[in-house]
């Protein structure tokens, strides 16, 4: 992209730019974090984690703010608004993912305290979906900053699988609550921490919506997946 | 608000007036090149484009002011519905055209006469003298022009005697007042400060209720308010035209989004 007749406005937007790296950063780290700390029972990790989400909540207001103040002196159009547009929306999703981790690590420390049914933390379809959504993050990261909407609309079409995870760690749990009612409470927790995860997927499908909307311009939220092949397929 | 995905195709609006094909020529300088777009009915279309690309000469073709001076070449069609009367046809009479279309220019420009005789111009240049139809038009044209309370009661006052904004909208009322088909502005609120010109773009908005817009402008900020088409030009040639909305959030061509983004080409 060439540069703006006006110097300040580049660097602006730059800035806007750089501050959502920063911040997707911050929420990968707790995200990460709070997954290790529910997989290893971490309790001082977890404290960390919970903690740390103001970091993330000042950095989504910060930016917010400066998108606002560019929207009024400069009147952005074309692809300089829907970058202002998309980035609005996707600090919001990535204050929300700093959310889940927070639930996540908050459950995590219930689960701890509780000190029965520790065994399942270690189930593995949990771990897969962490780790699952964790890549997710992470490329749609990625795919922002450099605008790769191929990258974005793969992470879209992933976020199913997610869901199917997500059941099947449901049933799971079903069967162990119904062999011993004494894990209930613990199974319940976890359930949680997989719904949360589960959240986490979604809020990157919508952040990879916002990196097509910057790239091509166009909204491919409720397509569905042969709609948004259409899209891609577009141009 | 349009809830549903795509707009209405624009070949499937109401035309009132196309250009085809259409090239101009200052003497040996070729100022327009091939252009062909619509004006759709009762819409407003902005012109939009770096200083020197043609909006002014484009604009000015409609009411063959170019007439005026020996050597100015036309090429092509500017056909106007649903007549399909060919504007540029030599057989046509430019006095005729400028009745249909009315001009606005950038700087206001009333005639050293009184308010009255300013708005009612056109009626006498058409032969009428019945006094009672003369003061119904003034006071129409007036009214539509969102001048009438201000100036009713010295309406044979001098129109010098009036601030710039209300000297603009004597001039709207004047290109009123000869109930033409095609308004054509051409930068109509330079010259104006903020609140004067939001008071001129509501009434453009109003106007459009009724007859056809095309509005020269070099406030981006104005095109995207008032338009509900854009038209982008580029020395002389026609870059982009389509729906306002789509212009200034996902245009198709890279030179009209360096453009309207402020980036060097
Ligand atoms: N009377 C004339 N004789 C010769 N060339 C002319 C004449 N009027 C305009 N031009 C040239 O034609 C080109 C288009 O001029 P035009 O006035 O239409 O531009 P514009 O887009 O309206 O610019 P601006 O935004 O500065 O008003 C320019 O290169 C200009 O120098
Ligand atoms: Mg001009």
């Amino acid at each position: 992209m060439s540069e703006h007749l006006s110097k300040q406005f580049d660097s602006e937007l730059d800035s806007i730019r750089a501050h959502v790296t920063r911040m997707g950063g911050l929420v990968e780290e707790q995200l990460l974090g709070a997954l290790n700390a529910f997989g290893e029972s971490n309790q001082e990790l977890s404290k960390l984690i919970v903690e740390r989400d103001k970091g993330v909540d000042e950095m989504e207001m910060a930016i917010d703010t400066a998108c606002a103040n560019i929207v009024v002196r400069r009147q952005p159009t074309a692809i300089d608004l829907r970058m202002v547009m998309a980035v609005s929306k996707a600090v919001t999703d990535l204050e929300r993912i700093g959310d889940e981790a927070k639930k996540i690590a908050k459950t995590t420390r219930k689960i701890i305290e509780r000190g029965s049914g520790g065994c399942l933390t270690q189930i593995l379809q949990v771990r897969h979906m962490g780790e699952q959504t964790a890549t997710m993050l992470r490329e749609v990261l990625d795919a922002f900053v450099r605008l790769d909407f191929a990258a974005a609309a793969s992470i879209v079409r992933r976020d199913k699988e997610v869901d199917q995870h997500f059941r099947a760690v449901v049933r799971q749990l079903i069967t162990y609550m119904m062999e011993d009612p004494r894990t209930i409470s613990t199974a319940l927790d976890v359930i949680f921490i997989a719904k949360s995860i589960e959240r986490v997927g979604d809020h990157c499908k919508n952040i990879a919506e916002d990196v097509i909307y910057i790239a091509k311009g166009r909204d491919v939220r409720h397509l569905g997946l042969k709609g948004l092949a259409r899209e891609m397929g577009a141009e | 608000m349009n809830p549903s995905h795509s707009p209405i195709p624009i070949s499937a609006l109401p035309v009132k007036a196309e250009v085809r094909d259409f090239n101009f020529h200052y003497g040996a300088f070729h100022a327009l090149k091939d252009i062909t777009m619509p004006l759709c009915e009762r819409k407003v279309t902005a012109l939009i484009g770096p200083s020197g690309c043609g909006k002014s000469t484009l604009l000015r073709s409609f009411n063959r002011m170019h007439d005026l001076y020996a050597g100015n070449r036309y090429g092509g069609e500017i056909i106007l519905h649903p007549d399909q009367t060919n504007l540029l046809d030599p057989r046509v009479d430019p006095i005729e055209v400028r009745m249909r279309l009315s001009m606005v220019f950038q700087k206001p420009n009333p005639f050293p006469k009184s308010i009255y005789e300013n708005v009612i111009y056109g009626q006498r240049v058409r032969g009428v003298t019945k006094r009672s139809l003369l003061d119904d038009k003034a006071e129409e044209a007036l009214r539509a022009a969102a001048l009438w309370n201000e100036v009713k009661h010295r309406l044979h006052d001098m129109a010098f005697a009036l601030s710039g904004g209300q000297q603009q909208r004597l001039c709207i009322a004047r290109a009123l007042a000869t109930d033409p088909e095609i308004l054509l502005f051409d930068e109509p609120t330079s010259a104006l400060d903020p609140i004067v010109t939001a008071s001129i773009e509501e009434l453009i908005t109003e106007l459009k209720e009724k007859v056809t817009i095309l509005i020269v402008t070099h406030n981006m900020q104005q095109a995207a308010r008032v338009s509900d088409f854009t038209a982008y030009m580029y020395l002389g040639e026609l870059i982009e035209f389509g729906y306002t909305d789509e212009i200034f959030i996902k245009p198709r061509d890279k030179r009209t989004e360096d453009y309207i983004t402020g980036r060097f080409g």
